[in-house]
């Protein structure tokens, strides 16, 4: 398959780019909602008309009620999202929640899928324990009770876990902390009794929580996929996301390198566009090259992905690595570009920043990422 | 089976039967590899045997039309040859610098009988060709060259010097840029073709920081070039006074070729490097082994980019300065690779004549590749390139 888009996919991000830029800009969403404290994050108003677009249910095969799409088509809009800075559950829902539920019962199907299809729900993953993305490590535990379990545990950084109407948890079920094996994946429904959430915003205007399971009691069904067995959709569902993340990350080099060639061709100093000094044109070049090759990484992977390669993976790590530190090339050079007013809050290239550095943390950043490919490359 | 898939069948098998063993191994230097010319030796019987086998089904230039001595294969089909020879780690039959970059500026601006005439050569290895572009005092800016060719009716009388001529002192023949107009800077050149034997013109090789001299000085004392070789094969490619567009045109080609897009830049060194420190009985440090790491990261992004360019190049998707983003990135990368590659072998990579270095090739690849990011233009003229033709900056 070729590396670039085809007809059907490049109709889509235009459709993606228009919808994008006059529902989701920064003026309307993000500073929107940051203005007026907004608990939540995002607007449920966007979220049901990007349901109306068939946005959310993209990845939803077609038996469930969703469009059966791939990655790169989910990878167009979250391309989107990153350029305009768009406040969204769509990651967290229509890519990794989804992913998961791909795995789940027909009766949890039935559950959730519909919800997010039309835009009524929202769901959340919580997966890491600490401040670093460390999935090897789940000390969450699920005991056995009855016809269900007791899941006991906290959770850090859950995005929008506020928010959510359900959470998927990896928790573990059986063996010691960092095995590989005793991992199950629960379906955990908001109003769940002796859950509680400790919402905190982040730098970029998101919110995510801290929550706590303190004997939480979910039914049998709640499980997704195979009891202790769950490490396998953990690992599609962590996949799927961190191609999803580094897709909105190049958006976001894309938007903040957009605005900073713009204004190299507008702003004024020594009496020259300051585009006309070649200091900056040689530092705006080589951010350039490196946006192309972040996204091309981006669109390999996606593919992999979407063919079933076992090579997925490993270009998942790449594309991840290869984003955070290309998008945060293009946001540093962003503001350091701008001047002074570069560090003002009217301008926008500050919140590409804030954005791009808390994209970097979801699902492991650069170090992370490049360390899985040293390691899934032998040394 | 579609018919790749069976084109791809009939490769392995013919690849297993003519492919001996011996060329199954990566280049490590110049010598693995056949360059052809009058002068030309092989190596060894296993290197003709491959390169006869390939001359015969026209594998030598696979891509090009059969009656110019290729194998008229479609894109997909060369492709798959690639892959498959990429596959058994077989060795490029024919290396020349006549495939790379004369045969695409013939194949696009050769009358017919000029390109059967130097086409077939080239394909059959015959004559070796080398570049004469750049001058002292003009390298990227092309436009600024001084050689001089005095019309003479049917013939021209050429003055100048030109350097950075690779392999000049081995090749058999030059295909040069000389002015024909001095009045006028772009539509003043012409891009001649002739025989480096000929009478006033001489080679001397430069010794460079590697201690290889692949480079070399070409001086021209009244040469006189024919225009023309015969019926339809004029000595000149594309008009004259037009030598720019055909330069141009090249350029793009050996930024391409330059930066590895065709997938032999795109390589891994983390695995490699780690075995090797291992091997030596030392641990890999863990800062050393991050910065493979990110460097492997950014080889196999490089690699997808290039997978990408070509699959664009070909639907005519891709931006027409993409080439100088692809040779500054390929470049730059090269680099990175052999600084790392003398970092993880420590000391005895430093060793410059002995055994077990093979006379010390990884410091002198590794002062080699300081020139990807200066030959075929410098990385700033790339990054210049970029400024002005995609992000259309200001004064660039």
């Amino acid at each position: 398959m070729p590396l670039y888009h085809d007809e059907d996919q490049a109709m889509l991000a235009d459709t993606a780019t228009s919808f994008m830029a006059e529902q989701g800009n920064i003026k309307d969403q993000l500073r929107h909602w940051r203005d007026r404290d907004c608990p939540d994050g995002f607007g449920h108003g966007l979220w049901k008309q990007m349901a109306e677009m068939g946005f959310t249910g993209m990845l939803v095969g077609e038996d469930d009620g969703g469009l059966g799409m791939g990655h790169v088509e989910a990878g167009i809009v979250l391309e989107e999202i990153g350029r305009n800075l768009t406040p969204s559950p769509f990651l967290t829902s229509s890519v990794l929640a989804a992913t998961a539920l791909k795995h789940g019962s027909n009766d949890l199907k039935g559950r959730y899928l519909p919800g997010l299809i039309e835009g009524e729900s929202v769901f959340a993953v919580a997966i890491d324990e600490t401040a670093k993305h460390r999935p090897s490590r789940i000390t969450t535990r699920a005991e056995r009770s009855g016809n269900g379990f007791k899941l006991s545990g906290s959770k850090s950084f859950v995005i929008q876990g506020a928010s959510a109407d359900m959470l998927v948890v990896a928790a573990r079920t059986s063996g010691s902390d960092d095995d590989e094996d005793g991992i199950t994946l629960f379906a955990v429904p908001k109003d769940a009794a002796n859950m509680s959430h400790n919402s905190v915003r982040l730098v970029d205007s998101s919110m995510a929580t801290h929550t706590k399971f303190d004997g939480v009691d979910l039914d049998g069904d709640a499980v997704i996929g195979e009891v202790d067995g769950g490490r396998e959709v953990l690992n599609a569902m962590l996949t799927a996301g961190r191609i999803g993340a580094a897709a909105e990350g190049v958006g976001v080099a894309r938007g903040a390198m957009d605005l900073t060639v713009d204004y190299l061709k507008q702003r004024k100093q020594f009496g020259k566009l300051i585009g006309e000094f070649q200091a900056l044109q040689h530092r705006a070049s080589h951010l350039y090259s490196e946006v192309e090759i972040a996204r091309a990484a981006v669109i390999k992977a996606q593919q992999l992905l979407d063919g079933g390669s076992e090579k997925a993976e490993l270009m998942s790590s790449v594309a991840k690595a290869k984003v955070a530190r290309t998008a945060g090339l293009a946001v540093k050079e962003g503001v350091q570009m701008h001047g002074g007013i570069g560090m003002t809050d009217e301008y926008d290239i500050g919140l590409y920043m804030k954005r791009d550095r808390a994209l970097q943390e979801f699902l492991g950043d650069a170090y992370f990422h490049a360390n899985r490919v040293a390691e899934l490359n032998g040394y | 089976m579609s018919d790749l898939e069976t084109f791809r069948a009939e490769t392995r098998t013919w690849l297993e039967a003519n492919c001996p063993a011996e060329m199954r191994q990566p280049v490590r230097d110049e010598e693995d590899v056949y360059w052809g010319g009058r002068r030309a030796k092989f190596k060894n019987d296993a290197q003709k045997a491959w390169f006869d086998a390939c001359l015969a089904k026209g594998y030598t230039v696979p891509a090009w039309p059969k009656e110019y001595g290729g194998a008229g294969l479609a894109p997909a089909e060369a492709k798959v040859l690639r892959q498959e020879m990429s596959r058994i780690s077989a060795r490029p039959p024919l290396s020349s610098f006549g495939i790379w970059m004369l045969g695409p500026a013939l194949l696009h601006f050769g009358t017919e009988e000029q390109k059967k005439h130097f086409l077939g050569q080239i394909a059959r290895g015959e004559i070796r060709w080398c570049q004469g572009y750049s001058e002292p005092g003009s390298g990227s800016d092309l436009v600024s060259l001084q050689t001089y060719g005095e019309d003479k009716g049917d013939h021209w009388v050429v003055n100048g010097q030109k350097v950075w001529t690779s392999y000049a002192d081995q090749a058999d023949w030059i295909f040069c840029l000389v002015r024909t107009d001095k009045e006028n800077k772009y539509k003043g050149i012409t891009f001649m073709l002739f025989d480096t034997a000929s009478e006033g013109c001489s080679t001397k090789p430069i010794k460079l920081i590697s201690g290889n001299s692949p480079f070399c000085e070409t001086f021209m004392e009244d040469v006189k070039v024919p225009k023309s070789y015969g019926e339809g094969i004029p000595a000149y490619v594309g008009e004259i006074n037009r030598g720019w567009d055909v330069a141009k045109y090249l350029l793009g080609h050996e930024r391409e070729m330059i930066s590895g897009a065709d997938g032999g830049n795109t390589g891994t060194v983390g695995s490699a490097m780690s075995r090797h420190v291992a091997k030596s009985g030392d641990e890999l440090d863990p800062v050393l082994r991050a910065e493979l790491a990110m460097f492997d990261v950014d080889a196999l992004a490089y690699g997808a980019m290039g997978e990408k360019f070509l699959d664009e190049i070909k639907v005519g998707k891709a931006h027409p300065a993409q080439p100088n983003m692809m040779k500054y990135a390929g470049t730059e990368l090269n680099k990175r690779r052999h600084e790392l590659m003398m970092s993880a072998g420590g000391s005895r990579s430093l060793e410059w004549e002995s055994e077990e270095t093979g006379g010390g090739k990884p410091s002198r690849n590794w002062l080699r590749t300081k020139a990807n990011s200066i030959e075929g233009g410098t990385s700033e003229v790339m990054l210049n390139v970029i400024s002005k033709r995609i992000l259309d900056l200001p004064g660039a």
